[in-house]
């Protein structure tokens, strides 16, 4: 059994996607903010807390505004043993419900904060408690609790500000990804300065990173073949925006697709040791490795000329 | 309307696939479909495919299991970020259009690199439930929650379910999840999602699976039993589960109705119910029978890969229907929180 490499993974945008609200929903949150829960008339009459633009059953524009609530009852409930903290709107274990708020015909998930899930049930009268300090969002209000459970506060709108028109909504999603055999062949290589590629039983093309199939054909690549670390520039970019990362090269450098002598699929890599303006298609180049290898790309710091003279065009024409 | 037919079906299921990457584990999928359908991979008029790129955090990642396909010479090809089965569909309409005669469908995914019941609330409307982050689970118990106190089901029927499906697994070599249990031993189980069950709610499953169709001048040649697509219809219902009715499926009864399920008697049924108390809401969006026998692979509580797993409810019931031990089936498969999109495929042996 091949040794199969696992990273961990964050898919995550930094700061989050900011929306913009629009009038229906920039109200509702804008009365969320100003401690106030607001639905919309449908076309059919019924009030749709939250509430949307359009219908959802007739996808006529819905009317007029609706103050709902505050409080309302619980049509449905589940309870959360083990919270997401970093996530979820309370960090002990609490109970999620669709609520029905008083003067709707919909029901809006929120979770509900009692003490264990004996506390809930269907028909439940609840009341919202508001957090202190609020952007103009679902989360204004920290959760639902039992209706007369605790003083219910009505906060003040604060004066004179600007209505909601937009959220910013956090992401952040971790993995382990798994390499699966055929990368982590070539990966391991790499660790050992030996670039590893593969190609399928009655195909002599040699796939360089290897992902475990042949492409072309859909058959598994199942023979390993080392290539060399030197090979031929078919085709480049040279780079005059500067990197945001400190590790970036200086501008301007070269970037190159690499064919190196023995793979039937070009590598991407730096091109150092000679002006920009200098390299060529053609150029032949050796891997310079780093001087720790690792199961990565970052083995091979870069590419420079080895001194052969050029390949002739046909020897590349069909990769460039 | 074409006769087209389910002729060639295949699935490759584990755990947690710890050592190929997706598609290492499409390939065998796939080369397996295609040898059963006995058409040259050259031939195949249309190649589509399910998958969901947030499974493992990745962008365009559907287009690497294009490797496991063989696109050279370049092939005609779709994808959907959906469930196989409306993969299917698309393949079907193409065929009726008259644009191929047939089509290679696979779906993939694994749920085992990530929170997959997390994962999915980027699904939910993003200004009043995704900040929450209620995960799928969390909205399949609040359904669950609902369809109890409209006495649509009751705890001891989920475990009744939930235990026959797990002991289907047991026979199922394809299933993860089989168990020889009885609903008295479940019902002795901690709640864990009130009124959820872990045996109620489907594993976590890494898998592919694949599938190929042809029109009737190809299926007959290719297939002794081509198990016919007599009726195929999806409908979606609104996103927010405050709206809809949690307690029946609308979507469901519609599709099946366009699809002609009450058209004959229905042997088996294979639904795509990743939690138990969803079979009872779908039996009567369906109009089942208790001479239906419903998820006799196991089903998803038996294993789940997500995006193959609806796909492969219509492969359980075509290769029913291939053995000659079943004549006629429906198989139902599933997108959206709290069955918000459902699809509805009557499979047929025999042509008429």
């Amino acid at each position: 059994m091949t040794e199969v490499l696992v990273e961990k993974h964050v898919l995550e945008y930094p700061g989050g996607y900011t929306r913009s609200v629009g009038p229906v929903i920039g109200r509702f949150l804008t009365g969320l903010r100003d401690g106030r829960i607001e639905g919309v008339r449908g076309s059919d009459g019924k009030v749709l807390v939250p509430p949307t633009e359009y219908d959802p059953y007739t996808a006529q524009a819905t009317g007029e505004f609706v103050e709902v609530g505050p409080c309302g009852v619980v049509t449905a409930w589940t309870w959360v043993a083990q919270p997401r903290v970093d996530k979820q709107p309370l960090d002990h274990p609490f109970g999620w419900a669709l609520i029905r708020l008083d003067g709707a015909d919909t029901s809006m998930l929120h979770a509900v904060a009692v003490d264990g899930p004996d506390a809930l049930s269907v028909g439940l009268r609840v009341q919202p408690r508001w957090r202190t300090e609020r952007i103009g969002s679902i989360r204004d209000i920290e959760a639902f609790v039992p209706e007369g459970s605790e003083p219910l506060v009505i906060p003040e709108p604060a004066p004179d500000a600007e209505p909601v028109t937009g959220i910013v909504t956090p992401t952040r999603l971790e993995y382990e990804i798994n390499a699966g055999t055929a990368p982590s062949k070539y990966l391991l290589g790499l660790a050992q300065g030996k670039m590893i590629g593969q190609r399928a039983v009655g195909s002599d093309q040699v796939y360089l990173p290897p992902r475990g199939s042949d492409p072309t054909s859909g058959e598994a690549t199942e023979i390993e073949v080392e290539v060399a670390d030197v090979g031929t520039v078919t085709t480049y970019c040279v780079v005059n925006v500067p990197g945001l990362s400190e590790t970036s090269p200086e501008i301007p450098y070269v970037c190159a697709q690499i064919l190196l002598d023995g793979a039937n699929t070009p590598w991407f890599g730096l091109i150092q040791g000679l002006a920009a303006d200098e390299v060529r298609m053609g150029l032949r180049v050796k891997a310079i490795w780093a001087d720790v290898l690792v199961a990565n790309a970052a083995s091979v710091k870069w590419f420079e000329p080895n001194g052969e003279p050029d390949a002739p065009y046909e020897s590349y024409r069909e990769y460039a | 309307m074409r006769d087209v037919a389910v002729i060639a079906f295949a699935q490759d299921i584990a755990e947690h696939d710890r050592e190929r990457n997706e598609v290492e584990f499409v390939i065998p999928v796939v080369r397996d479909a295609i040898a059963q359908s006995g058409i040259d991979r050259h031939d195949i008029g249309f190649t589509v495919s399910g998958s969901c790129d947030y499974l493992s955090g990745g962008p365009f990642t559907f287009v690497q299991g294009l490797d496991a396909v063989g696109a050279w010479p370049p092939i005609k090809e779709s994808h959907l970020e959906m469930d196989a089965a409306w993969a299917l569909y698309e393949a079907w309409v193409a065929i009726q259009v008259g644009d191929v005669d047939s089509a290679l469908i696979y779906g993939f995914g694994k749920s085992s690199l990530g929170d997959v019941h997390e994962i999915f609330n980027l699904q939910n409307d993003p200004y009043s439930v995704m900040p929450l982050w209620p995960s799928t689970v969390d909205l399949a118990a609040l359904q669950a929650c609902a369809a109890i106190a409209a006495n649509v089901t009751n705890e001891r029927e989920m475990a009744e379910i939930a235990a026959r499906d797990r002991r289907a697994a047991l026979a199922n070599l394809h299933a993860i999840a089989g168990r020889d249990v009885s609903a008295d031993v479940l019902l002795g189980e901690p709640v864990t999602h009130a009124p959820l069950r872990d045996a109620d709610i489907a594993p976590i499953t890494d898998g592919a699976a694949a599938i190929v169709i042809a029109a009737a001048e190809i299926a007959n040649h290719a297939c002794e039993r081509p198990a016919w697509i007599r009726g195929i219809e999806h409908r979606i219902e609104p996103q927010s589960m405050g709206v809809r009715d949690l307690t029946r499926s609308e979507s469901t009864r519609l599709a099946a109705i366009a699809a002609d399920v009450g058209g004959g008697p229905i042997d088996v049924a294979e639904l795509h119910t990743q939690f138990s108390h969803e079979e009872p809401i779908l039996r009567v969006a369906l109009g089942l029978g208790p001479e239906t026998e419903v998820n006799p692979s196991g089903g998803p509580l038996g294993a789940n890969p997500i995006m193959s797993s609806g796909l492969i409810r219509i492969g359980e019931v075509a290769s029913r229907i291939h053995s000659g031990s079943v004549h006629r089936g429906v198989a139902h498969a599933t997108q959206g929180p709290c069955l918000q999109q459902n699809l509805v495929c009557v499979l047929e042996g025999e042509r008429n």
